[in-house]
């Protein structure tokens, strides 16, 4: 059995069982995020899905490529979305190697 | 009225299933016309093409097509009770062999003429100067590119109909369709490319102005979004990429009570090509005829008794209503 399950994203709300009241704050905020403001729906759910990407969520990778779809994003769009975040990932993996070469300076004839 | 009729489609119920049904999402409340403005007639299901979506079933294949006897009844009935609007619909109306004489009359008439057009039956035989003669008849041509990039297209409507569409539409600009001034009205129809919604009418309108300008120096009037019904063709897809229940329940969290105003069955009748009366051409795919003590064919067609009628609803309705609506004419809400 996967730890994800497809289903347990119908199943978000059921987060409130135990603190409603903080669920309810964090959907009013997750909610507004995504509407329409200085930038589009279109532009925020590109952000959503290079985000998601990011951290990995299936969950979100799932939403934020749905909600890319239905705001009119072709996959061309969405993966140049998707390199951006991977590579300012790959990035700050690669500028701790500086700390490596800090490091390797220290100990260094 | 929501139907009660069991319908089949290979083996498996031909409307989807759905949690709550569309009657009890409009709280029981009853569906009525309030008009007629346009007479919306399916010539046939034969096309050139045959699309993974096609509600209609449409494909080179089959043979069901109107007679001159049928046009001539729709054209007495848009003359008889001055409809304003003709839309003529398919499969590909352009290749029954009276559509031409269906055209010529009603624009006799002085009914305004809607032809969906698929673009790709422009390069079938005898069909080259389609464009010289919608102009002649001052058509509205209504479109189908369900996306500027051919991967897209292609995957929906078949290989290759993108480059051809392309090449359609160069063609119906030439002749002035499309082009600002000319008074020819060339509108495209975007329709998802699959288990999705469309996006906002005005924002996807945009990208393919400036795409298809960019890209192949095109130009349109405007972009009508359509929602995939889940219905048929497309039915099927969903069954087989195993999201009919999570489209059911995306086009029911849509669901939009602003978009009943303007449902496309609420001012128009749909004529099949043996002459049938339904609410809608997906009711008419169906085969959910209209209410059952009103006239049921052309043949007897009575405005009075049409214009004020009970509208037949089942879950494929839910289509119409999500986001911002979804109809022949594009979106209905804001």
């Amino acid at each position: 059995m996967s730890y994800y399950n497809e289903e347990d994203l119908g199943r978000f709300g059921e987060i409130a069982r135990y603190k409603p009241e903080l669920f309810e704050k964090f959907m009013a905020w997750y909610q507004a995020c995504q509407e329409e403001g200085a930038l589009s729906k279109r532009e925020k759910s590109l952000i959503g899905l290079a985000v998601a990407v990011t951290v990995q969520c299936p969950y979100c990778i799932e939403a934020f490529t749905n909600s890319s779809l239905e705001n009119g994003s072709n996959m061309e769009q969405m993966t140049e979305a998707m390199h951006l975040a991977s590579a300012i990932r790959g990035g700050a993996s690669l500028i701790h190697g500086i700390q490596s070469h800090n490091a390797h300076d220290k100990v260094s004839m | 009225m929501q139907t009660a009729v069991q319908i089949t489609r290979n083996g498996k119920p031909a409307l989807p299933d759905s949690p709550v049904s569309f009657s009890e999402k409009l709280g029981g409340a009853e569906l009525y016309s309030y008009a007629i403005d346009t007479l919306q007639v399916n010539v046939g299901k034969l096309c050139n093409q045959a699309c993974k979506h096609c509600h209609v079933d449409a494909s080179p294949r089959r043979t069901e097509i109107m007679t001159r006897q049928t046009i001539d009844e729709c054209l007495r009935v848009l003359r008889d009770f001055k409809i304003p609007t003709l839309d003529i619909t398919g499969g590909a109306p352009e290749l029954i062999p009276d559509f031409r004489y269906f055209v010529t009359e009603a624009r006799k008439l002085n009914a305004k003429i809607i032809v969906r057009h698929n673009l790709t039956v422009m390069f079938e035989p005898n069909q080259t100067d389609l464009p010289k003669f919608f102009a002649e008849n001052e058509c509205e041509v209504v479109c189908s590119l369900p996306y500027f990039l051919a991967q897209q297209t292609d995957a929906q409507r078949g290989a290759g109909v993108f480059d051809k569409s392309i090449e359609a539409l160069k063609k119906l600009n030439a002749v002035g369709y499309g082009i600002e001034g000319s008074g020819l009205i060339l509108n495209l129809v975007y329709n998802p490319t699959g288990a999705f919604l469309p996006p906002a009418q005005s924002s996807i309108e945009a990208d393919f102005h400036r795409e298809l300008l960019n890209r192949y120096d095109l130009h349109f009037n405007n972009l009508f979004t359509i929602t995939n019904m889940p219905v048929a063709r497309y039915l099927d897809y969903l069954r087989r990429s195993n999201n009919e229940e999570k489209y059911m329940r995306k086009l029911l969290g849509a669901f939009n009570p602003a978009t009943i105003e303007g449902l496309m069955c609420r001012n128009q009748i749909s004529v099949d090509w043996r002459g049938r009366l339904f609410d809608c051409d997906f009711n008419q795919m169906l085969e959910l005829n209209v209410s059952a003590n009103l006239p049921q064919t052309i043949f007897d067609f009575d405005l009075e008794k049409f214009a004020r009628r009970p509208i037949i609803t089942a879950n494929h309705c839910f289509g119409c209503t999500a986001g911002s609506g979804s109809s022949c004419g594009g979106a209905v809400a804001a």
